[in-house]
């Protein structure tokens, strides 16, 4: 009895082992395969190996080389600069939201989330010719605009919702000693906010760092491109011999920074992504 | 009682200041481009020439001339688009919603290096959605793909599949990649709420005997439900828009085609900013209705977002 049931305990035990197992192969693979082929010296790619046959850093060479150290340069900015702008645009906003209560607040939030469920495609045509009236085509600027479509309605909508879990005390006795709303959200909601800021400002960089159908139609020149565009153009020297070798190993260079970024603030972006969608 | 008015009109006009510079770059960056965008749409208006347009009422979307019907709703073309998505759509949001609650139950119960595998499940959320259509183009590759490397080897085909290029096996291919990129979202969505679950209710339930798939099924499920149909309405409203994955996995291919490809497809490579204009915005009201459907479904109205 004893044994049978001990017996039982161990095979439930090693199903669920052989599950976990399948979930980190099936979450893992396609990055850890990616590292194995952008080592991978040319010659021995058609081998398909699932460990490296050879040793090489040609492909990172070829990739820090060339133009795409300008688009990783290029996507740092442009995403640097909407995370500033959103950030700052939507902390004033979402204070606003979760702290005043005003006539239009209600038509304000939903307009907010309608903008937050435009498809891109929808603004692409207007976008593009603002753009091009801006004088802004083919550059960040473009870019940096245009993702703000993206980011300030999310932005804002999550640091409502975390503005909203502050103690009001603390705001009342500011207010009682005549602090108006720019020095209660400056010395405050500033500080209090900060693991609020740190996942918005993270979600928004994450955002544009990936996004790719703007950054596509409003960049021509490889000194404007950026990352995923520059990945995805990728080519070699015809339409049937693309440059898997260098494509794994950009992938590898861009994708490392932001996975490293997901896991050290885990928290910060699990709680973001949570306020983000289950207050909807 | 003045007094206390008057601070709460000074708030409520502060509110406005707080708010207008956030208002007017949504006005410019968002509203704009899209009242532009159905504008266009009722021109003739070509991107190498926009500013020559002249206003052609609705005969982008449909008209019908010497007996034959034209514009984006008479194109076959548009009708596949529309047929793609939708199967996207049901395929790719189904099976990431299966998977996620099946990863997010096996990852709540407590084991050691939990939080490792945690960490891990979140990995491919992390990575642009442009490198994993890479990686998988990279994999599903029909002359050197791993996959096919290693079906051939365990004998479940017998020859190489052209994943990506063979117009029955694309769509297949892209649902797999999306269902690889965003399984994380749905794990940490059903995660969350699985942890607010009452343990007491189990304790009884495992000491009564329950069986764990009825305990699942009468329990867990509808007590998590509310935040699955949240995190299954934002994935159906994504997928409806689905662009990057589906252009750089198959490129302009028809048989793949999303309603948001076949879009820029006329806008940019065709220069044909009317018509293009003319499907966007049939993408936008497809999206609008799909939102509004669900907002009614779940009662939930702008006032109730607070």
């Amino acid at each position: 009895m004893s044994v049978a049931r001990r017996l039982r305990r161990l095979t439930l035990r090693a199903l669920f082992a052989l599950l976990l197992a399948a979930i980190l192969a099936f979450s893992l693979f396609p990055l850890y395969y990616a590292c194995v082929t952008s080592v991978t010296p040319p010659g021995e790619l058609f081998r398909a190996a699932l460990v490296p046959p050879g040793w090489t850093l040609e492909h990172y060479r070829a990739v820090v080389t060339g133009p795409f150290a300008y688009s990783i340069l290029n996507s740092a900015l442009v995403a640097a600069a909407v995370v500033a702008v959103s950030v700052g645009l939507a902390l004033g906003a979402g204070y606003a939201l979760a702290r005043i209560r005003f006539r239009g607040r209600g038509g304000v939030l939903f307009a907010i989330l309608s903008v937050s469920m435009f498809p891109q495609i929808a603004v692409l045509a207007g976008m593009f010719q603002l753009v091009r009236s801006f004088g802004l085509f083919d550059s960040l600027g473009a870019l940096v605009f245009s993702y703000l479509t993206l980011t300030l309605p999310f932005a804002a909508w999550v640091l409502a919702t975390f503005a909203r879990a502050i103690p009001r005390e603390l705001e009342e006795a500011a207010a009682l000693d005549g602090a108006g709303p720019l020095r209660i959200i400056g010395r405050i909601f500033v500080p209090l906010l900060q693991p609020a800021l740190i996942a918005t400002g993270l979600l928004v960089f994450v955002a544009a760092w990936n996004e790719f159908l703007f950054a596509l139609t409003f960049t021509l020149s490889d000194e404007s491109r950026t990352v995923p565009v520059a990945i995805a153009l990728l080519s070699g020297a015809s339409a049937y011999e693309l440059p898997w070798g260098a494509i794994t190993a950009a992938a590898v260079v861009v994708t490392l920074p932001i996975v490293s970024l997901a896991l050290i603030f885990q928290r910060h972006i699990v709680s973001g992504l949570l306020a983000g969608a289950i207050k909807g | 009682m003045s007094a206390a008015n008057t601070l709460h009109a000074r708030r409520a006009r502060a509110a406005w200041w707080l708010l207008a510079p956030m208002l007017a770059a949504l006005a410019l960056a968002a509203g704009w481009p899209l009242a532009r965008t159905v504008w266009l749409s009722l021109t003739d208006a070509s991107l190498a020439d926009p500013a020559g347009h002249a206003y052609i009422g609705f005969a982008n979307y449909l008209e019908r001339d010497a007996g034959q019907w034209y514009g984006v709703l008479a194109d076959p073309q548009w009708w596949r688009a529309v047929r793609n998505t939708l199967w996207f759509v049901l395929a790719s949001v189904g099976l990431e919603t299966v998977l996620g609650v099946a990863i997010a139950l096996a990852l709540n119960v407590p084991f050691r290096g939990r939080g490792l595998v945690r960490a891990a499940v979140l990995v491919p959320w992390a990575i642009p959605t442009v490198v994993s259509a890479k990686l998988w183009a990279w994999m599903l590759n029909d002359e050197f793909g791993v996959l096919n490397r290693a079906a051939l080897e365990l004998g479940l085909i017998s020859a190489p599949l052209a994943w990506t290029a063979d117009p029955r096996l694309a769509l297949f291919a892209v649902v797999a990649v999306d269902v690889w990129k965003t399984t994380p979202f749905m794990v940490l969505l059903v995660l969350a709420a699985l942890q607010l679950l009452p343990r007491d209710c189990y304790e009884a339930a495992r000491v009564d005997g329950v069986h764990p798939v009825k305990m699942f099924f009468r329990v867990t499920l509808p007590l998590i439900w509310p935040a699955l149909a949240v995190a299954i309405a934002f994935r159906a409203l994504d997928a409806l828009r689905v662009f990057d994955l589906i252009y750089v996995l198959t490129a302009n291919s028809t048989s793949t085609m999303s309603i948001s490809v076949y879009a820029r497809q006329q806008l940019i490579d065709f220069q044909d900013l009317g018509y293009g204009s003319a499907a966007s915005t049939l993408v936008f009201l497809t999206v609008g209705l799909a939102a509004i459907v669900y907002l009614r479904l779940a009662r939930l109205r702008p006032g109730a977002l607070q």
